[in-house]
């Protein structure tokens, strides 16, 4: 610890001001307060401060991730040992998932960070921690075949022109990991939609199980074929094809509970989302046309399947993107939920809407809450009048 | 007679060193300083200079713009020397106390029934004792061409570690009761009081007459005058108020019972690095020198660093660092002793445990412990960015302002959201915890600072 400590102040003074290498000074500074919590104390304003700080805050988020995560990767390994019909154990599906996985988690952060680093180094900033969160949820809303070089340009994609250009974390309109799956969407659309991507290899077709499809729940849903959907009590638990982090309500409704508990995401979001996402599915319940329909599908079925649960939880709740006045957050979730079903039940092209909902909400945001600011200001004049 | 308002919304930082109930020495200082930076809104001229012999409640200086109002030094002895700073900004005014406690007499006008407003006001600019009254918005010099909508007084203070006011005021409850006669006769809107629930029947200040009492509960920034005033009765553009702290209250009722202006009050000396904390009996511009005793001087030891003691004049979430050698400021009642946080910690952030900080969240393990008290740092825990989270600020600010919107009104400079987000309403103390939660270290109050100077440049 003391040695690690001595290294750093040693080789410090190359990175400082008129140090050989000090144009990456961002880039050192970044390892610095990595490795150690700087001494820098307060110098005017309040003399003590909160431990809480941004690495603290997106450790939890990331800690919140992981069993969805560890999920995606089991399930990654399940999903191809029935596709083809093998008898893997517990451990060899889990390892199969985590060596497929794993590829697209490290590109994402090389990549991300590649860029962040860049940019902070450009800007002459400290390096934010924002992609921390961002690196973990772009791999686990993609389909686990995504080729590494189109998840490469999403992620520069994401986070160049869905972050940087607005001046980097805190800054951004939309949610940088929904702007990378959008642009693989519209990008690459063959590589994020139909019924062979979900599933590891299913696109080589080989030794695949006769007449297995490989379609996901929304897909069934999409197309009428209520009988060939799985169990209900299979779509909660996780073990259906779809991108990877997303398939397990179970899992990350584990995580909405620690991002609750430690306070980190708005719980007045996460519940709004899920209730706009219920009323939604029971208010097309009482006007579906016949049993058939896919109005009539059981509402519930909704938050289990697809990504509305990891939306609700991960990528709605996010502070930057999201409403900010907590009035606004009420209205902001529910019409999160809302929309996601609409798009499911009523767009023919987009099984899931969970993704385009939830980006149209961020546009939306600042507009939800300028009234709420509003109606605070007009509280205040009111009171004036009263007075007088 | 009084209506209780509960604020669930704040926070009571668990500090550690809180000052037991027994003053410790009476301190009389031998030199002592006028800072003018104590008196927001004072562009200072100098009346005196180095040399020139003093009593107590002779004028040191006066304010640029209007002459009438004065700052007076607390000691008699002699000007010993007038710092500036840069560009020569006058920065204190040191007086060498003769230790004789020579008074200057001035002649008061009655308080009773038959007061006069226009001699009441002359006495108190004649006496420096106006510039003790502070004017919202802003927290500014009281205008004495304005008469204010009410005069709001807090009596009881929730800042962290704060000296129990029940208990420093407690031999100046007839002072008080003249300094609330004096100063209703200034308004028309009465004398305002806010208590705490948990002791108002046992605190002195309730027998207090003429006044109109509010009871307050809830944490701190409840004890904040601002805070109550949103409460009772909130300022909205175009109208005034004044505040006053007790001790100034307890001042003006000396003036106008004996003649004298005296500011002698009791200050509790507090904090983790505190010896015993306890109260001491005191001047304001007491030099740290005369309770450097009390501080420990052991140096803890963090992360492998000795951590010297930071001295602050004031709580932890509003005080001045004014270092070994500064002097008690004019309005504070406590001086905090903590470590400076200037240790590197390895992997801080992500160390599960860290037992002896403290969060808001619950992100740490804090919350387990409600009543475990902190020997918190000066550490920043953390580096600056942009604002990230939000509904933070929310859960610490009892006042219906969107503190997230001001806050960017400010920063974009533009006047007419700052106004109607509430501007008029917050001075730099209700935004202190806000501060103190910011995941971002954003420094808010200086951003409010910076909101209030801005107001005060374009609306004069």
């Amino acid at each position: 610890m003391k040695a690690l400590r001595k290294l750093v102040d040693n080789i410090k003074p190359t990175f400082s001001k008129g140090g050989k290498l000090a144009f990456l000074h961002s880039t050192f500074d970044a390892f610095e307060t990595f490795l150690f919590v700087p001494d820098h104390v307060t110098k005017k304003g309040v003399h003590v401060r909160d431990s809480i700080d941004l690495k603290r805050t997106m450790t939890i988020v990331i800690i919140a991730l992981l069993p969805a995560m560890l999920f995606g990767m089991y399930n990654t390994g399940y999903q191809f040992n029935l596709s083809t019909g093998g008898d893997m154990a517990f451990w060899e599906m889990f390892w199969y998932g985590l060596f497929k996985v794993l590829p697209l988690i490290v590109v994402s952060y090389a990549v991300g960070l590649g860029v962040e680093f860049a940019a902070a180094q450009i800007r002459g900033h400290e390096v934010n921690e924002g992609f921390l969160v961002s690196g973990m949820l772009i791999p686990l809303i993609m389909p686990v075949d995504v080729p590494l070089w189109i998840l490469a340009l999403s992620v520069i994609f994401a986070v160049v022109i869905g972050k940087e250009v607005f001046g980097g974390t805190g800054m951004n309109i939309w949610n940088p990991a929904l702007i990378s799956r959008a642009f693989v969407f519209f990008a690459y659309p063959s590589q994020i939609s139909g019924d062979k991507i979900w599933i590891a290899d299913l696109t080589k077709g080989e030794g695949v199980v006769d007449g297995f499809s490989g379609a996901t729940p929304l897909a069934n849903a999409a197309a009428g074929q209520f009988d060939s959907m799985p169990s209900f009590m299979d779509m909660f638990l996780g073990f259906i094809p779809g991108s990877i982090g997303e398939t397990s309500t179970l899992a990350i409704l584990i995580g909405a509970a620690i991002l609750l508990f430690t306070g980190i995401a708005s719980w007045k979001i996460m519940i709004s989302t899920f209730a706009g996402g219920l009323l939604t599915g029971l208010l097309l319940n009482a006007v579906a046309p016949g049993p058939d329909s896919y109005l009539a599908m059981p509402a519930i079925n909704h938050i289990v399947m697809g990504g509305f649960a990891f939306g609700a939880v991960f990528m709605a709740t996010d502070p930057v993107t999201g409403s900010q006045t907590e009035k606004g957050k009420w209205i902001y979730g529910f019409l999160i939920g809302m929309m996601a079903i609409i798009i499911r039940v009523f767009n023919p092209g987009y099984p899931e809407g969970m993704m385009l909902a939830i980006l149209l909400l961020n546009t939306f945001a600042p507009f939800i809450d300028h009234f709420v600011v509003q109606s605070n200001i007009k509280r205040r004049l009111r009171r004036a009048a009263v007075k007088n | 007679m009084s209506n209780k308002i509960f604020l669930r919304k704040g926070l009571n930082i668990p500090l550690k060193g809180s000052a037991t109930s027994h003053i410790a020495r009476s301190i009389s200082p031998d030199i002592i300083a006028v800072k003018p930076s104590d008196f927001r809104g004072l562009n200072p001229k100098l009346l005196v200079k180095e040399g020139d012999a003093v009593k107590a409640g002779s004028p040191v200086m006066a304010d640029k713009k209007r002459p009438e109002i004065l700052i007076c030094s607390p000691v008699s002895g002699t000007v010993k020397e007038v710092v500036r700073g840069e560009k020569r900004k006058l920065m204190e005014v040191l007086i060498e106390s003769d230790k004789k406690n020579e008074h200057q007499q001035f002649a008061v006008p009655s308080y009773k029934k038959d007061a006069n407003a226009g001699e009441i006001k002359q006495t108190l600019l004649s006496s420096g004792l106006w510039a003790f009254i502070k004017q919202r918005p802003y927290g500014i010099l009281a205008d004495p061409e304005k008469e204010p909508k009410a005069i709001f007084i807090s009596a009881f203070d929730s800042a962290p570690l704060a000296a129990d006011l029940d208990f420093t005021m407690r031999n100046d409850f007839e002072n008080m009761q003249v300094g609330i006669d004096v100063l209703s006769k200034l308004t028309t809107g009465g004398v305002h009081m806010s208590l705490h629930a948990d002791n108002f029947a046992g605190s002195p200040m309730h027998r207090l007459e003429r006044v109109k009492t509010h009871i307050f509960d809830g944490p701190h920034p409840a004890g904040n005058v601002g805070i109550q005033i949103h409460h009772i009765s909130p300022i909205n553009k175009g109208e005034i108020v004044w505040t006053i702290d007790l001790n100034s209250l307890a001042a003006i009722g000396r003036m106008f019972t004996k003649g004298i202006f005296d500011l002698k009050k009791v200050i509790a000396i507090t904090g983790p690095r505190a010896k015993k904390p306890c109260y001491v009996e005191t001047i304001p511009g007491m030099p740290v020198k005369d309770i450097i005793d009390f501080a420990e001087q052991t140096p803890e030891k963090k992360s492998g660093e000795l951590l010297p003691v930071r001295y602050i004049s004031g709580n932890v979430l509003t005080g001045d660092n004014i270092g070994e050698n500064g002097y008690l400021g004019m309005f504070h009642n406590q001086i905090t002793l903590i470590s400076e946080g200037s240790y590197k910690e390895m992997f801080g952030w992500a160390l599960p445990l860290r037992a002896q900080k403290f969060s808001l969240s619950r992100s740490y393990f804090s919350w387990l412990m409600p009543s475990k008290k902190y020997s918190l740092d000066s550490n920043l825990n953390g580096g600056e960015r942009a604002f990230v989270v939000t509904g933070v600020y929310e859960k610490v600010l009892p006042m219906d302002i969107l503190p997230m919107y001001l806050l960017k009104a400010i920063l974009a400079e533009d006047i007419d959201k700052m106004e109607q987000l509430g501007i008029y309403e917050v001075v730099e103390e209700d935004f202190a915890l806000c501060e103190f939660v910011c995941p971002s270290k954003t420094e808010i109050q200086d951003i409010i600072s910076q909101g209030i100077n801005l107001m005060i440049k374009e609306m004069s």
